[in-house]
């Protein structure tokens, strides 16, 4: 099923002529399109000035009856790393791992392991928070504990680009951008994790140095 | 299958409570129930800093590998690349509003992170802060086109500094979880 949207999507986009990639989505062969495919990062301030909001998301490009199809790939990790002695080395990472309809947010805590691997162990959800998935449709859920606030499930994609004149550009075949010019991703959605913890979690002052990787289990 | 799990879940207490690590017992937190089993290794595939990096920056046939290199070691693997590319797409570079030249530009950019302030404003540029985060309304492309063709003053090469779509086709929330409802 999935497989199959997969290959449906790839086909339109060829026939629409565009090779899409922008942000981060389908921005490399090996996850192009799939359930690892990371299409955006933000992190930012929120709405109470003494929490970070961290977003992913990920699948991107899904059109509104793709979406209510879409899901959470369960062995598929996000991990939102975060560097706070300026080394791009994590020093805490927060683990988003679905499961059976709920999307499990470990951290912000040292990781067992840095670097390319991530072990988890049949502890490792115990005592975290944990969000149930909104389907596609359904009001936002929204779980807090321990002052970490969770969200998981499709949103729209809010990257805006004209990508399709960017690539005609890059083509040789325009000169340049059209004013106004035109969102390539208007109209799309993604399935997006959204974790916001207070800043005293994640280093209190300074500057961080942050981003996020998709892990799948081995 | 909520069963299964409960009894996989109970089996692998067990084995823990047998293996005398008694210092990690379940406390009172979500307990057995709802606790599944995520144990795992899991491998990196796909990785994220900055918009668009990997997009713009690294050549075809490398951009699986860039994906599966930690940022401490991004640099010395990728900034030539980086600064090839960056020439390429803008021969005339010379440096960017941010007074960076082209192997400074890329030297920077190579390490795919996000930098993010703790001490208030979060945005990849609203005209005062620099690089202090990504909010959901920046127009985050716009600021790169002009940082690669936009030169020292964001004048130069207008017909590629700007793409001209300035905000989303949805409206952002105050509240959490910011994000706009799905189409």
């Amino acid at each position: 099923m999935k497989k199959s949207r997969n290959i449906l999507g790839a086909g339109l986009l060829l026939v629409g002529g565009l090779f899409l990639i922008s942000a981060d989505h389908i921005d490399a062969p090996a996850v192009a399109g799939g359930t690892s495919d990371i299409t955006d990062f933000y992190a930012f301030q929120g709405e109470n000035q003494n929490n970070m909001v961290f977003v992913a998301n990920v699948q991107g490009l899904l059109s509104p009856s793709a979406t209510s199809e879409a899901s959470f790939d369960e062995s598929v990790m996000i991990e939102f790393n975060i560097d706070t002695n300026g080394d791009f080395i994590e020093d805490l990472v927060i683990q988003a791992v679905p499961r059976n309809g709920k999307m499990y947010i470990i951290g912000p805590v040292a990781p067992m392991q840095r670097g390319l691997s991530s072990t988890l162990t049949a502890e490792s959800a115990k005592d975290v928070t944990s969000v149930k998935i909104t389907n596609y449709g359904e009001d936002a859920i929204i779980t807090s504990k321990n002052g970490i606030t969770a969200f998981a499930g499709p949103r729209d994609d809010p990257f805006f680009f004209d990508f399709a004149q960017y690539s005609a550009i890059i083509a040789g075949e325009a000169s340049g951008f059209n004013n106004p010019g035109s969102d390539t991703f208007a109209g799309t959605n993604v399935m997006s994790v959204v974790v916001e913890v207070p800043k005293t979690m994640i280093g209190a002052s300074g500057t961080i140095n942050t981003w996020v990787e998709s892990k799948r289990k081995q | 299958m909520k069963i299964s799990n409960k009894i996989l879940g109970l089996a692998l207490i067990a084995g823990f409570l047998g293996s005398c690590q008694t210092d990690d017992i379940p406390g009172n937190g979500m307990g057995v129930d709802n606790n599944p089993n995520l144990a795992g290794v899991y491998m990196q595939e796909d990785q994220m800093g900055r918009p668009a990096v990997n997009t713009v920056f690294v050549t075809s046939g490398n951009k699986d590998q860039f994906n599966v290199t930690t940022p401490s070691e991004q640099n010395a693997a990728f900034q030539p690349m980086f600064e090839s590319t960056l020439l390429a797409l803008n021969p005339g570079y010379t440096t960017n509003a941010l007074g960076m030249d082209a192997p400074t530009f890329t030297g920077a950019l190579a390490t795919d992170v996000l930098n993010v302030s703790l001490d208030g404003t979060t945005t990849f540029f609203d005209g005062t802060n620099v690089l202090t985060g990504r909010a959901l309304a920046d127009d985050v492309i716009t600021v790169e086109l002009l940082l690669i063709f936009g030169g020292p003053d964001f004048t130069e090469n207008p017909d590629f500094s700007d793409d001209h779509v300035d905000s989303n086709d949805k409206e952002f929330l105050t509240s959490f979880p910011y994000l706009a409802s799905p189409h």
